[in-house]
C-alpha cells in the first residue's frame, strides 16, 4: 500500500498507469490492479456516483414515460407504450406553439440584454480609478445575486404595485397608474428588467478577472501606434477577454430554453399567460397541477433536447471560428 | 486567483504619464454618473421596501410612501413576529438548510477528491458522468415522480437529496484540490496514513477557506430555494419561509384577480402590503446580515471555478 500510494509523477495522464514499467497484460489486469490500490478512493465515490445514478440518470431514464402510458402510483417507467402519442399531441396543441414562441422570445430577450450588460459594466469599473469607489460598486452590485428568487418576486410586486414607487414616479409625471403585473403586455419587459437587475453585477467578476490578466505592453505598444482610448478598448480590451466571453456567450445559450422556470411561475398569473407563459411552466401545469405526466414528460424531454443540442452546437461554432470551447 | 498586486500592476499600466484628453475627463464623469445610477437601482428596491414596512397602510394605499415611511409605526412587524407560522416556517429553513448543506458537502467534497487524483484508472468516466448532467438532465416531470416514488415528499430529504452535489462547486473543488502539492500527500503515505488517513488528517486541514466557500455556496442555495419545498411539502408547517412568503405572495395576487382588477379587493391587498414588505425584511436580513462577510468567499470561489472550467 505505501509504495502504491507514492505518484511518481503527478501529471500521468487518466487511464495510463502512472507507473514507468509497462503492465504486461493489457485488458483486464489494469483495472484489478487499479482496484487494488485505489479501493479507498473508489469507495469514496460510491456515495456521489449512487446520487448521480439515482437523481441524475434515472430521471433521464425516467423520460421513456413520455412514449409510455403513466398511471399515478403505478411503474416509474409506465404501463405500456404508446409510440410518438404525447408527441403527436403536443405538436397539435396550439397552447405548445404560443408557449414555444414565448420561449424563444424570453431566451432571446434575455440572452439579448443579460449577456452583454455585464461586459459593459465590466469595463465601465475597469475604468474607475478610485479602488474604494470601484469596491464599492462592485459590493453594493453583487447583492441582488445571493437573494432568493422569491424576494426578487416580491420586490417587483412590491415596486410595480398601484400604490408603488413606479407608479408614484408616473404619476409625478401626470400619467395614470397601470397594473403592471396584470397586463400582458408589460411581461417581458418585467421579467427581463428584474433578470438584468439581479444578475448583471455578479456577471462581471469573470470579466473583472479577465482583465486584468491582459499584459500592460500591449496597451503601451497600441499608444505607441497612436490609439487613443477607445480603440484601445477595442482593439486590446476586448480582445482579451473573448475566451471569457466566449465560454459564457455558450453556456448562456445552454440555458436559453430553460428560461427563469422559478421567476416565471412566481410572477405570472392568467391575466399574463399570452407572453409570460413558457415551456417549462406549461408542462408545470399538464404534469404536475393536472397530472398528465406523461403528456408533459414529452414537452419535457423535447425542451431538453433542444437545450442540449443548442450547446453542443454552439459549442462546436465556438470551436471552429474562435477556438474556444468547453470542453 | 486574482491577486491584488496583480490587479495593480494592470492598472498601473494604463496611461498615468500622459495627461488625459478632454474626451477622457467626460467618460470618467459619465461613467461616475453611470455606476452611481447602478449603485442606486441596486439599492432602491430595498430602501422602498423598508419604508414600505415601516409605514401606516394609509399612506401605501395613497401612493405616498417611497423611499420616507409615513406614518411611521411597527404594527406589522408586530403582526408577523407573532404568528407561530413565520417562525415555524424559519425553523424549518434553518434545519432543511442545515442537513441538506451537511449532505451536500460531504459527498461534494468526497466526490470532487476522486476526481483530483489524475492517476486515477477511470477518472475521465467519473468526471464525463458528472458534466454530463450540467448540460442534459431528466427534466421536471420524471424527478416528481421519481422523488414522489421513494416516498421522499413531506420529509426534509426532498429537498436534500434530489439537489446534493452540484456540478459547478464540484469543480471549484476539485480544481482547489488538483493544486494542493502532491509531496504532501507522499508524505502522508510514507507516514503510514491511508487515503481516509490523508484526506481527514493532511487534506482537509488544508482545505479549511474551501470548505467554507463550498458551506456558503450550499447554504445560500439552500436557504434561497423555494420550488423543491412548494413541490413536495403538503402541510403547512414543513414550509420554509420562502414558501410562506410565497404563499402571501399568491394569496395578494388571488385577492386581486377575484376582486375584478383594483376595485372592491384594494383593501385585502393592501392591508397585505406592509405584512408583505415585513416579511420581505424579516426573510432578507439573515442574508444582509452576513453578505459583507461571505461575498469575498464567493467571489474567489467563482474564480477558481472560472480558471478550470
Amino acid at each position: 500500500m505505501l509504495s502504491e500510494t507514492v505518484r511518481p509523477s503527478s501529471d500521468a495522464r487518466p487511464g495510463t498507469s502512472p507507473r514507468a514499467k509497462p503492465t504486461r497484460t493489457p485488458g483486464r489486469r489494469p483495472w484489478r490492479r487499479a482496484l487494488r490500490r485505489d479501493w479507498q478512493l473508489y469507495s469514496l465515490a460510491v456515495l456521489p456516483l449512487l446520487f448521480f445514478l439515482t437523481f441524475r440518470y434515472l430521471p433521464m431514464l425516467g423520460n421513456v414515460i413520455a412514449f409510455r402510458r403513466f398511471r399515478p402510483g403505478g411503474s416509474l417507467f409506465g404501463e405500456y407504450w404508446t409510440g410518438l402519442r404525447y408527441f403527436r399531441l403536443f405538436f397539435t396543441d396550439p397552447t405548445f406553439w404560443s408557449v414555444f414562441t414565448n420561449t424563444l422570445v424570453l431566451g432571446a430577450l434575455t440572452l439579448l440584454f443579460c449577456f452583454p450588460l455585464p461586459i459593459v459594466l465590466a469595463l465601465l469599473l475597469n475604468e474607475v480609478r478610485s479602488r474604494a469607489l470601484k469596491r464599492f460598486v462592485q459590493s453594493v452590485s453583487y447583492l441582488p445575486h445571493f437573494l432568493s428568487i422569491v424576494i426578487v418576486a416580491a420586490m417587483v410586486m412590491q415596486l410595480l404595485s398601484v400604490d408603488g414607487a413606479v407608479n408614484q414616479f408616473l404619476g409625478a409625471v401626470g400619467a395614470e397608474p397601470v397594473a403592471f403585473l396584470q397586463q400582458a403586455g408589460w411581461f417581458r419587459t418585467i421579467y427581463v428588467s428584474s433578470e438584468v437587475w439581479q444578475t448583471v453585477g455578479w456577471g462581471t467578476i469573470l470579466y473583472l478577472a479577465a482583465l486584468t490578466t491582459i499584459d500592460g505592453d500591449l496597451y503601451e505598444a497600441a499608444r505607441i501606434d497612436g490609439a487613443n482610448r477607445w480603440r484601445q478598448t477595442w482593439h486590446v480590451t476586448l480582445p482579451g477577454i473573448r475566451p471569457t466571453m466566449m465560454t459564457l456567450l455558450i453556456l448562456n445559450i445552454g440555458t436559453f430554453m430553460a428560461v427563469g422556470f422559478e421567476k416565471i411561475l412566481l410572477l405570472y398569473n392568467p391575466l399574463t399567460y399570452p407572453t409570460a407563459d413558457v415551456i417549462s411552466t406549461y408542462l408545470y401545469r399538464v404534469g404536475i397541477v393536472s397530472g398528465n405526466l406523461s403528456y408533459a414528460a414529452a414537452i419535457g424531454l423535447f425542451e431538453a433536447v433542444i437545450g442540449l443540442t443548442l450547446v453542443l452546437s454552439a459549442n462546436a461554432i465556438s470551436r471552429r471560428t474562435v477556438g474556444t470551447s468547453l470542453w | 486567483m486574482v491577486s491584488t498586486d496583480a490587479r495593480a500592476r494592470g492598472r498601473a499600466s494604463r496611461p498615468r504619464g500622459i495627461r488625459p484628453t478632454r474626451g477622457y475627463r467626460i467618460f470618467q464623469a459619465v461613467n461616475a454618473v453611470v455606476l452611481t445610477g447602478v449603485v442606486v437601482v441596486t439599492v432602491y428596491p430595498f430602501l422602498t421596501i423598508v419604508a414600505r414596512s415601516l409605514s401606516d397602510n394609509a399612506y401605501i394605499v395613497a401612493g405616498e410612501v417611497n423611499l420616507v415611511p409615513r406614518g411611521f409605526n411597527l404594527t406589522a412587524y408586530r403582526v408577523v413576529t407573532s404568528d407561530p407560522t413565520f417562525w415555524v416556517s424559519y425553523r424549518n429553513t434553518v434545519v432543511y438548510t442545515v442537513v441538506a448543506t451537511l449532505i451536500s458537502v460531504v459527498l461534494t467534497t468526497c466526490y470532487a477528491y476522486v476526481l483530483s487524483k489524475r492517476h486515477l484508472r477511470g477518472r475521465t468516466a467519473l468526471v464525463g458522468i458528472a458534466v454530463f448532467t450540467m448540460f442534459f438532465t431528466g427534466g421536471l416531470i420524471p424527478n416528481y415522480v421519481l422523488v414522489t416514488s421513494l416516498g421522499l415528499k413531506n420529509t426534509v430529504w426532498a429537498i436534500a437529496l434530489p439537489n446534493a452535489v452540484n456540478v459547478f462547486n464540484l469543480l471549484v473543488m476539485k480544481a482547489f484540490f488538483e493544486s494542493l502539492p502532491v509531496e504532501l500527500e507522499e508524505a502522508a503515505a510514507v507516514d503510514g496514513l491511508d487515503t481516509y488517513g490523508t484526506l481527514l488528517r493532511i487534506v482537509l486541514p488544508l482545505s479549511k477557506a474551501m470548505v467554507a466557500t463550498m458551506v456558503l455556496f450550499y447554504a445560500v442555495s439552500f436557504w434561497n430555494s423555494w420550488f423543491a419545498a412548494f413541490l413536495y411539502m403538503d402541510r403547512q408547517d414543513l414550509l420554509p419561509v420562502t414558501v410562506y412568503l410565497r404563499n402571501l405572495l399568491a394569496g395578494a395576487t388571488d385577492a386581486t384577480q377575484t376582486g375584478g382588477g383594483l376595485g372592491s379587493a384594494d383593501d385585502i391587498v393592501q392591508s397585505a402590503a406592509t405584512i408583505q414588505s415585513v416579511t420581505i425584511v424579516l426573510t432578507v436580513l439573515p442574508i444582509l446580515a452576513v453578505y459583507p462577510f461571505i461575498q469575498r468567499y464567493f467571489v474567489s470561489g467563482i474564480m477558481l471555478g472560472a480558471v478550470k472550467g
